[in-house]
């Protein structure tokens, strides 16, 4: 067999590890989204708790975290206490999407309730408008309501520290 | 203190470890008789002190001893004892030391049934493995204990196992797929001795070609519990998911299938040397490469349940040095095998060589799409995903092409097969199979399906010729009971592995162009029509499990007026970690399936419902069975019983001089 063809094997082992190392270091849960840099979609929906209506307008007028969650998710149990100690330090406003009304009460009521305004998203719309791919998603928005960060899945301390708090400083 | 034991034990074998991936090769390269012998005392000694090990995480999970952290992590005083057993390798760290385990139980097993192979040989063999042994031992010890201590206030009850993992599936599959996973190894370390000692003759094959087949059955049946796990457990009512987690047994598994065949043509006919020493070292790379996909979270999946990159920085230093120190080996070493002999252009060395290279197609083409959204990634194109349809338009014409050429290799010949009469069974064959594949559409009722004609047509083609070829020796024999008590053990276990080949095929098409699937909303006294039933929600209700609530819906199923059987899927939610689950009602028959699943509780009461009719999916299991079971029939064969040593040195030498 001819000599470099034997070498061949190894060659593509390195490029593959080359690729692996790489791949360690690059966090999953980073999805850029093409919504980074621009405003919350305008939308208008109601308030979970009391019914009054709700449009981009009344989002906060400082940086706060949009949390996409809701009854039927498990990772947002997960998340739920994590989000309750966060509460102290940045507003979140809470997303809930494709649940029931009575489910999503409930479920508020039996876990504590971190978030400061509760839209009512019982279709989905403003979701799909966010690029939502499932439950739970947490977009950092500033104070002027254009999205800055986008986080899918869970957000934890280690999500927390090394993603939101380095940008959330920026803004504040 | 009995949880030091097992952790004691867990030290004392990586000692034992360092010892055996050292001294026989000491004594290997200086000529020390002394140290040659030490390898099949310290692979024993290694596996007695990993039963220990391990004896002692399972005991500990069933005294629900909690100062033990993995226990408390994974395990809660409601967890029945069955799934207490399984949950020891439940998560991360206990199925590492389960894959430690299994490979000092194939080590103990090399050098107990060892004895007709030169002491050298088997002795570079245990030492290889002991480097892997080495390896993974350093990676349970440093960075995955599993006895770890909550010392000293263990808390009084633990967490749960994760519900996902509650099934008794559990309890099989993941020992399965590490026997699997692990016995590939074994081939792999012949191929380092011979690379080691650079005798490259065929001899090595002969030695390896039983270990291979056991390990390739094991991760045969590993697979398809794996795909009968999800079918019922995860409740999406799917067989293969073209999961990462799942692709990386895949890719092992055809490259352990393509070093199977290779295997033979080396064995038997001393060809293919080089090709097959890298087979081997490939098939071994690609069982830890999966360890890695899965372990490190480079890959994020469902099955990803120890995402971690300290732990990934570690396997991947680990992969480089083996499989990059394996690959220079080889490339320094094989540039020096001969190849003796020559093979006509149709001839069994060339099926079989056809063969190696469709089903090295179908791995590289199944670990580019499990690896193309990580190097996408790397390169900074963001994250994409490879789904199904890629994996199907690249498998579904490598699979047909593969299983012609199956029909043919079984009737040819070594050397020469270009006579015609060697495939005249395959005339009768084409037509029965291509009459019986267009006609078999139209049995189904609804619309004429090109795609089932085609796939029928090609299980057909397979099973036919399999049977012809069975037939065939019957012929030469003088009947069925002569031939199976005559013929090769190895010849026996094709026949059964092609005919499950086979029946897997007819199944998938099947399910996957016949599946009659509806969502729907149900409440209490609804009926809906499903395939030739109808279903009716009599009750819903909410029970309590041993650690679980469940919503609980009885369906009624009818057959005409007559009631045929009454089902309940629950909805499951686990106390301990509030996770939801769905336990699909599923009713097996042998032409199909009935799969009811509760979705989401709906206003009002209702619920969303799914029902499916699933036809011939258990054929797909059925047939991996019956692979499974070819491999373990084809490893009876007398001449790997046979001690065959006075005829070893002559070839060895042979071997040495070529």
């Amino acid at each position: 067999m001819s000599r470099w063809v034997v070498w061949a094997p190894l060659g593509v082992f390195v490029v593959l590890v080359g690729f692996f190392f790489k791949g360690l270091t690059l966090d999953p849960s980073m999805q850029p989204s093409a919504l980074i840099g621009k405003p919350v979609p305008s939308f208008q929906l109601t308030d979970l708790h009391t019914g009054k209506v709700l449009t981009s307008q009344t989002l906060p007028g400082v940086p706060f975290l949009l949390n996409v969650w809701a009854s039927w998710c498990i990772t947002c149990q997960v998340e739920h206490p994590y989000l309750t100690e966060l509460s102290d330090q940045v507003p979140i406003v809470g997303l809930n999407y494709k649940d029931s009304e009575t489910a999503a009460k409930n479920w508020l009521a039996k876990l504590g309730d971190p978030y400061t305004t509760q839209i009512f998203d019982p279709n989905g719309r403003l979701g799909l408008d966010l690029g939502v791919a499932g439950a739970p998603e947490t977009f950092l928005v500033d104070s002027s309501g254009v999205i800055q960060l986008r986080i899918q899945g869970e957000v934890n301390d280690r999500v927390y520290q090394r993603q939101i708090l380095p940008l959330l400083e920026t803004l504040k | 203190m009995i949880p030091e034991i097992g952790h004691f034990a867990l030290v004392l074998s990586f000692a034992v470890s360092i010892c055996l991936a050292t001294l026989p090769l000491y004594g290997y390269f200086t000529r020390q008789q002394g140290f040659l012998e030490t390898a099949k005392p310290l692979a024993l000694l290694q596996g007695f002190t990993l039963v220990v090990s391990f004896g002692v995480l399972i005991y500990g999970f069933l005294v629900h001893d909690f100062t033990i952290k993995y226990v408390a992590d994974n395990s809660n005083l409601d967890l029945p004892w069955h799934f207490r057993m399984s949950a020891v390798w439940g998560a991360h760290e206990g199925s590492l030391l389960l894959w430690v385990l299994i490979l000092s139980l194939w080590g103990a097993a090399v050098a107990l049934l060892s004895r007709g192979i030169p002491n050298h040989v088997s002795a570079l063999v245990l030492a290889v493995m002991g480097i892997i042994g080495v390896g993974f031992l350093a990676f349970t010890l440093f960075t995955s204990n599993p006895f770890v201590r909550i010392l000293p206030f263990a808390p009084p009850n633990g967490a749960d196992l994760n519900p996902l993992l509650q099934d008794p599936g559990l309890i099989f599959h993941p020992p399965m797929l590490y026997m699997g996973y692990v016995g590939l190894s074994v081939a792999f370390a012949f191929a380092m001795a011979s690379l080691i000692s650079g005798e490259l003759n065929s001899m090595w094959a002969r030695w390896s070609r039983p270990w291979t087949t056991v390990a390739w059955a094991f991760l045969t049946l590993g697979i398809a519990l794996g795909s009968w796990w999800a079918y019922y457990e995860l409740g999406w009512g799917g067989w293969w998911f073209w999961d990462p987690v799942e692709n990386a047994s895949l890719i092992p598994w055809l490259v352990a299938t393509a070093l199977m065949h290779s295997l033979a043509v080396t064995e038997k006919r001393g060809l293919f040397r080089s090709w097959t020493l890298l087979l081997a070292i490939a098939a071994f790379s690609l069982s830890l490469l999966g360890t890695f996909l899965v372990r490190s979270g480079v890959l994020t999946s469902v099955h990803a349940f120890a995402n971690d990159p300290e732990r990934g920085v570690f396997i991947l230093g680990f992969l480089v040095v083996v499989i990059g120190g394996s690959l220079t080996l080889y490339a320094v070493r094989a540039s020096k095998v001969s190849e003796p002999g020559e093979f006509g252009w149709i001839s069994r060395e060339s099926f079989l060589l056809f063969n190696n290279l469709i089903l090295t197609v179908m791995a590289v083409s199944v670990l580019l799409g499990t690896l193309y959204p990580l190097l996408v990634d790397a390169v900074g194109g963001g994250k994409v995903s490879v789904g199904a349809p890629f994996f199907n338009a690249v498998f579904v014409p490598l699979t047909a092409i593969l299983v012609s050429g199956m029909a043919f290799g079984p009737l040819s010949k070594w050397r020469q097969a270009d006579d015609p009469r060697l495939y005249r069974p395959l005339i009768v064959t084409m037509i029965v199979s291509v009459v019986a594949g267009l006609v078999w559409p139209t049995t189904l009722g609804g619309e004429y399906s090109i795609a089932t004609a085609f796939g029928v047509t090609i299980a057909l083609w397979l099973a036919i010729a399999t049977a012809a070829d069975f037939g065939n020796k019957t012929k030469s024999f003088g009947g069925v009971r002569q031939t199976f008590v005559r013929v090769e053990r190895g010849m026996i276990g094709m026949w059964f592995a092609h005919f499950g080949v086979a029946i897997i095929i007819f199944g998938i098409v099947m399910v996957e162009n016949h599946t009659e699937h509806r969502d729907l909303r149900m409440g209490v006294g609804d009926t809906q029509k499903l395939g030739s039933y109808e279903v009716r929600m009599t009750e819903l209700s909410v029970l309590r499990g041993p650690n679980y609530v469940a919503d609980q819906a009885t369906f009624e199923i009818y057959r005409g007026e007559r009631l045929y059987k009454t089902v309940s899927p629950q909805k499951r939610r686990y106390n301990a970690s509030g996770m939801v689950m769905t336990e699909a009602s599923i009713d097996s028959g042998f032409t199909r399936d009935l799969y009811i699943a509760m979705g989401e509780p709906l206003d009002g009461g209702d619920w969303a419902v799914r029902l499916s009719v699933k036809p011939y999916v258990d054929w797909i299991w059925a047939g991996a069975f019956l692979m499974g079971l070819g491999g373990f029939i084809s490893v009876t064969d007398k001449r790997y019983r046979q001690r065959a040593v006075e005829k070893q040195p002559e070839s060895c030498v042979e071997g040495a001089k070529a």
